[in-house]
């Protein structure tokens, strides 16, 4: 704990700042329901309501809260976002590992498949297979964490292939362990810091690629709140000099760059940089 | 000193100290050296590493290498004070006046250019020779430094040549500007004691030809014994004796420098073969290649019952591949290897977790060889948990017995993290994680290799004690002699995927021999400062006899 506290004390006040910004969103997100006002669906006034009395931002084209909305748009798109993530790394690490600990056919067919996919525009081919598979939130997570994985797939083949002829995991394959113990207690404890630093960049990505998706009508659909399809809801305020719309968009520019100042800080750390 | 021996100085370093960067705080690495060093004179830097012998010597040339600093004294080259000397004025003596000879030749050519243009370079830009004469220098120095082809040998490129021909390359292009000081690194740490041979005599001659003074970086005083008129012996940043390297070697006063002598002394009593009995391991008739390139040639060696069979062997010579098939790593193409009479599956893959814990490994690199996110509770529990199924208690009594049978405390280390280690503490936790799997035999690759010699020494000593206590065979596959002479009680040479010779240890070291036992034997350095001269005389006689005794990259 004492040593978690003095690396976060040695930390650059970039690393700071985007560690405050994140906890700070966290905790928005994760009290939503008791710091907003009115309910997540609620229509509360009338339509395009200006800022002011009752509303600190006004309402939306259908007149519910827009400050509502944007704390509920928190809790939904980081969190899924979040969970995508995870997802995509779970599948491109095992996969990579897998591909670099057995190597031969096995690291050839996934790599190749992995070429495949990343040979097609990840946002044309999201668009394409959900709109075959039908848009929902379970879909829209399936089908970002596939695309994704294949980039964490890429990472984690290339850092494992470092690890896997070491003398230990040698060791390890002479002793007779098996290829799961090889991987998770071998591998994985060393290629973590890479790993990690690679996690933060990619939320950032998922996430642009949800709100995207969003505000192409294809990811999370109303009336759930959700900042990309927020800001092409009301995306006509700006015609009249509103700047409304451009609020969730910030709050998604200012988490991306939060995140990249924390991650950058951690790559810097991975990789003992000393300047 | 006199008025006269004052001229003659041409580099006096007066309590240098430097500081390097170990986390976040400047921490002392050199306390207050002094160093001097006349015209002509080659002088001997002699330590362990961490002991600040390489930044002693490029601090000689006024440099710090990233994250060290020189903080205190002064380095009179000629009279200029390098250590307040302007950055401008340290290169235009860097390259034409001093220059420096790395221990990785390879690594400090530039692949990109021919040997020729990379020895032209610094004549041509320092202004002192148009390109046309440097280039005749260069022939006439290869041809010094006994390059073969000297004409031809220029227009290769740094990876046309072999380790031992780019190290002498790397002394020529040293010598390009005639400087008055060279300051050679560990030159021929890297190479194998054969070719090690042939670099030690040519940077000698070329040294006593022209008159430069040199500074000789090494940690094997048997090596500097030959080169050096004068040694400096270091520990720790200090310099702990200095003296003509004679009187030194014949009469040490410190204990340090009387341990560092005695280095080499260690000798386990030889054991025979029992007759008749069948052997642990049988290797018979293995050959195996690398995809289509065969690295052994019908190999087959027998290890006995608590004997330790060393296998020796320049790089290369198929020694380590040997290991590699006899654990199942790269299965033999054809011939078989049993243990115990029955025959192990040729891929390790198939084998019993029982035929696999009665066979252990031990690596040349710990550092490499320990997983540096584990605890040593782990790295040691696993295997015991793995074959013999402890856990709990019985576990962790069982891991700080094995740590005591390494001679480290279990209750300083058992949490440690294997980086937290120093080489020595790293091999002992890779020998106890080997004797965790309670083997019959443990197959020793290069383990000493990578140690300071006094650190090497114990660690054979322990596995000797261990070999007694516990009644284990060793098979030690080395290239280093001394180590054979230590512990081995028969030894198999081996050259190029074949074995040359084999026999018993008395057997190996009374001739005569195969001509590559005698060579392999013979290069190996000793203590005595006249033994390079005596050996280039007698090989000199050999020749003329017809009997050539060169390394095979000559």
């Amino acid at each position: 704990m004492n040593a978690t506290l003095k690396l976060l004390a040695s930390a650059p006040w970039s690393a700071k700042f985007g560690i405050f910004i994140i906890l700070g969103y966290a905790f928005v997100a994760i009290f939503a329901p008791v710091l907003t006002p009115y309910g997540e669906t609620e229509i509360v006034g009338a339509e395009f309501e200006l800022w002011g009395d009752g509303f600190i931002l006004g309402t939306d084209s259908l007149g519910r809260d827009m400050l509502t909305r944007l704390i509920y748009g928190a809790r939904n798109t980081i969190g899924i976002a979040f969970l995508t993530t995870i997802l995509a790394f779970l599948l491109g690490s095992v996969t990579g590992f897998l591909a670099a600990a057995i190597s031969g056919w096995v690291d050839q067919l996934l790599s190749r498949v992995v070429d495949v996919l990343m040979a097609i525009p990840a946002l044309i081919f999201g668009l394409l297979v959900l709109t075959i598979v039908g848009t929902s939130i379970t879909n829209m997570v399936l089908v970002i964490a596939v695309l994704e994985s294949t980039r964490v797939f890429r990472l984690a083949r290339a850092v494992a292939m470092g690890i896997v002829v070491m003398d230990y995991v040698e060791a390890a394959r002479l002793r007779g362990e098996g290829l799961w113990w090889i991987m998770s207690r071998e591998v994985l404890p060393n290629a973590l810091p890479p790993l990690v630093a690679e996690f933060g960049l990619r939320f950032c990505f998922v996430f642009l690629f949800i709100s995207a998706l969003s505000f192409l009508g294809l990811g999370i659909q109303p009336p759930t709140a959700d900042w990309g399809s927020m800001v092409r809801d009301n995306a006509t305020l700006i015609t009249f000099g509103d700047i409304t719309p451009l609020m969730p968009a910030a709050a998604i520019a200012l988490l991306t760059v939060a995140v990249n100042f924390v991650v950058d800080w951690f790559l810097h750390k991975a990789s003992g940089l000393k300047e | 000193m006199s008025e006269q021996s004052d001229q003659d100085i041409l580099l006096r370093i007066r309590g240098l100290r430097i500081e390097g960067m170990s986390g976040d705080s400047w921490q002392e690495i050199v306390h207050g050296v002094d160093l001097d060093l006349r015209k002509g004179e080659v002088l001997g830097l002699i330590g362990e590493s961490g002991a600040g012998k390489s930044t002693i010597g490029l601090a000689a040339m006024g440099y710090a290498r990233d994250g060290c600093r020189i903080t205190g004294g002064e380095i009179l080259f000629d009279g200029m004070d390098l250590a307040a000397a302007k950055d401008s004025e340290k290169r235009h003596l860097w390259g034409s006046r001093i220059s420096y000879v790395a221990q990785s030749a390879a690594a400090a050519f530039n692949p990109a250019h021919r040997l020729i243009d990379q020895f032209t370079e610094a004549p041509v830009q320092h202004g002192l020779s148009d390109k046309a004469t440097s280039e005749a220098e260069a022939r006439e120095l290869f041809a010094r430094l006994q390059l073969p082809d000297p004409d031809g040998i220029g227009q290769r490129y740094p990876h046309q040549v072999s380790g031992g021909q780019l190290q002498r390359a790397m002394t020529a292009m040293a010598m390009s500007c005639k400087p008055d000081l060279i300051i050679f690194d560990e030159p021929t740490t890297a190479l194998d004691v054969t070719t090690q041979i042939e670099v030690l005599a040519a940077i000698r001659d070329a040294v006593e030809a022209f008159g430069t003074a040199a500074i000789y970086i090494t940690h094997d005083l048997a090596v500097v014994a030959q080169m050096a008129d004068r040694i400096m012996v270091l520990r720790h940043g200090n310099l702990v004796e200095e003296g003509e390297t004679r009187s030194m070697l014949a009469d040490p006063k410190e204990t340090y420098t009387q341990n560092l002598l005695a280095v080499r002394s260690f000798k386990s009593a030889e054991m025979a073969n029992p007759v008749g009995e069948e052997p642990l391991l049988r290797v018979d008739n293995v050959t195996a290649a690398y995809g289509k390139i065969p690295v052994l040639h019908g190999v087959s060696v027998d290890i006995h019952k608590k004997r330790t069979v060393a296998v020796v062997g320049e790089s290369g010579s198929g020694k380590s591949t040997l290991a590699r098939v006899i654990t199942g790593l790269l299965p033999a193409a054809s011939g078989a290897v049993s243990y115990n009479g029955e025959i192990l599956p040729p891929n390790y893959r198939q084998r019993s977790k029982d035929q696999l814990r009665r066979m252990q490994m031990i690596y040349q690199m710990p550092d490499t060889a320990l997983n540096p996110r584990q605890r040593i509770r782990d790295i040691i529990g696993r295997p015991v948990a793995f074959y013999l199924g402890l856990s709990g208690k019985q576990l962790e009594d069982r891991v700080r017995e094995l740590l005591s049978l390494i001679e480290l405390e279990p209750d300083d280390y058992i949490d440690r993290l294997s980086t937290e280690l120093s080489g020595g503490q790293k091999q002992r936790i890779c020998i106890a994680r080997a004797l965790a799997a309670e083997p019959q035999l443990i197959i020793c690759d290069e383990v000493t290799s990578a140690l300071d010699q006094l650190v090497a020494e114990e660690i054979l000593k322990l596995l000797q004690r261990l070999q007694d206590e516990l009644d284990l065979s060793y098979m030690f596959i080395t290239h280093d002699l001394a180590t054979v002479r230590a512990i081995a009680d028969e030894v198999v040479v081996m050259l190029q995927g074949e074995v040359v010779e084999h026999g018993s240890k008395t057997e190996m070291f009374k001739p005569p021999h195969h001509d590559y036992t005698d060579l392999l034997l013979s290069s190996v350095p000793e203590m005595d400062p006249d033994w390079l001269d005596d050996l280039l005389a007698e090989r000199a006689e050999l020749a003329k006899q017809g009997r050539v005794l060169k390394a095979a990259d000559h």
